[in-house]
């Protein structure tokens, strides 16, 4: 199992090698940051909001979805925040115009690679993605739709995958591998016709490797992963069970 | 004063967007006096009229009718709102669009018929290869998501409009609602 964490490869905060500490700004604020931390997480501690997708606390850090992205001075394009670490006299700028048109861009390119049609979704109402649009001011998406045929398996008994909705944030894989232990979850293909599968591209419900924990299903952002018996709006995904089995991971390694 | 001629439009959809409005109840009244409805479903008008300040478009656009309704009121009109998921996304009419027509009319007059099967020709607009949100086929001023959209976005909406200004419906409605 990865350490679902560090980015920068080695152990750190024990005497022998301990972490420093940068300063640095983020929208003109004066901080300080561990150099294990990414901006993303500097930015949190600190209330300042950055918005993401495929990020997950608890889960390794993917920088698949690039919601996160911010300005930082001297660098010649913008930066992912959730995989980009703290450095010393770094200038970040989380709500530049660039940053907030590039994001509006991201989501809307997001919102017609699929069917996402919120209004028939399991998930109405309790969507990342669907939130997000709210909260970027996304009110129509200015690329034509590509309405692209997907399918949906539900051959599991208990669960569903609904391949319209995916956003391949890769959180189904990376909870499945690094939590779950099962690694049930991959994706194929490449660019657009990418899709997430279960085992060697087989049924879910033929998955020799699947334990049915639902772990997958929980964490989730939309309505692409759900319990099997849910209608219109009635998946709330329960994710609580992610800092706690993280938590009581860290006390039994101790 | 002059009065503002308002439109509002019935394409491809369920009718819930001209129900979210009638349900502004009391709010009507705030705006009735400010506005001319010249055009709607819930008004006997045959001919889209000229000069039309504001159009509410709810429903996708599905067919050759449609197309040719949307470029004409387009034509009229100073200000289109696309009203509702509908006429934004294409929505429900637009879960088809991963088909072909042909497809999806057996499969709705002829599979799953259990009487007067054959599908539907006379009289009736041809299907487009596939439903299309209302600002793929024309220019769009104002977006008014919502499934349907809620009657405070609505009202939102039609008094910044009265009062000259561009609604900003940032956190007001969302997608699905």
């Amino acid at each position: 199992m990865k350490e679902p964490t560090s980015l920068t490869g080695k152990k750190l905060g024990n005497d022998a090698n301990p972490a420093r500490i940068f300063t640095m700004t983020i929208d003109n604020r004066l901080l300080t940051a561990r150099e294990d931390e990414t901006v993303l997480s500097v930015a949190r501690q600190n209330g300042i909001y950055i918005p993401t997708l495929c990020h997950m606390e608890g889960l390794s850090l993917r920088g698949a979805c690039r919601l996160c992205i911010v300005d930082v001075k001297g660098a010649p394009r913008v930066l992912p925040s959730c995989v980009t670490l703290a450095r010393q006299d770094m200038e970040v700028v989380t709500n530049s115009d660039r940053v907030i048109e590039y994001r509006r861009k991201i989501l809307e390119l997001i919102f017609s690679e699929r069917n996402h049609v919120c209004s028939v979704c399991v998930s109405n109402g309790h969507c990342d993605l669907q939130a997000l649009a709210t909260e970027l001011g996304m009110t129509h998406v200015r690329y034509d739709y590509l309405y692209p045929k997907q399918l949906v398996d539900a051959s599991h008994p208990r669960f569903s995958v609904d391949h319209n909705r995916c956003v391949l944030c890769m959180r189904c894989v990376r909870v499945c591998d690094e939590i779950e232990g099962a690694h049930t979850w991959d994706i194929m293909g490449r660019g657009i016709t990418s899709r997430v599968i279960t085992d060697l591209n087989q049924p879910w419900g033929s998955s020799e490797t699947c334990t049915g924990c639902g772990k997958c299903v929980q964490v989730c952002p939309t309505g692409a992963l759900s319990e099997k018996g849910k209608s219109v709006a009635e998946m709330t995904k329960r994710r609580q069970f992610l800092p706690y089995l993280q938590m009581m991971r860290g006390e039994g390694r101790k | 004063m002059n009065k503002v001629r308002l439109a509002t439009v019935w394409l491809d959809g369920c009718s819930g967007c001209h129900m979210s409005l009638l349900d502004l109840d009391e709010g009507f009244a705030d705006v009735a006096a400010q506005i001319d409805l010249v055009y709607s479903p819930i008004a006997d008008v045959k001919e889209f009229p000229r000069d039309v300040h504001v159009t509410l478009v709810e429903g996708a656009v599905s067919s050759d009718e449609a197309e040719e309704q949307i470029r004409h009121i387009r034509e009229r009109s100073k200000i289109v709102v696309s009203f509702g998921d509908c006429a934004v996304t294409a929505n429900v009419p637009g879960m088809r669009n991963q088909f072909k027509v042909d497809d999806v009319l057996a499969r709705g007059y002829l599979e799953n018929a259990t009487i007067n099967e054959g599908i539907p020709t006379l009289g009736i607009p041809r299907l487009l290869p596939q439903a299309r949100p209302v600002h793929e086929l024309i220019d769009v001023e104002v977006f008014l998501p919502g499934c349907p959209p809620p009657s405070e976005a609505i009202l939102y909406v039609l008094t910044e409009l009265l009062e000259g200004r561009m609604p900003d419906l940032t956190q007001k409605t969302r997608f699905g609602a």
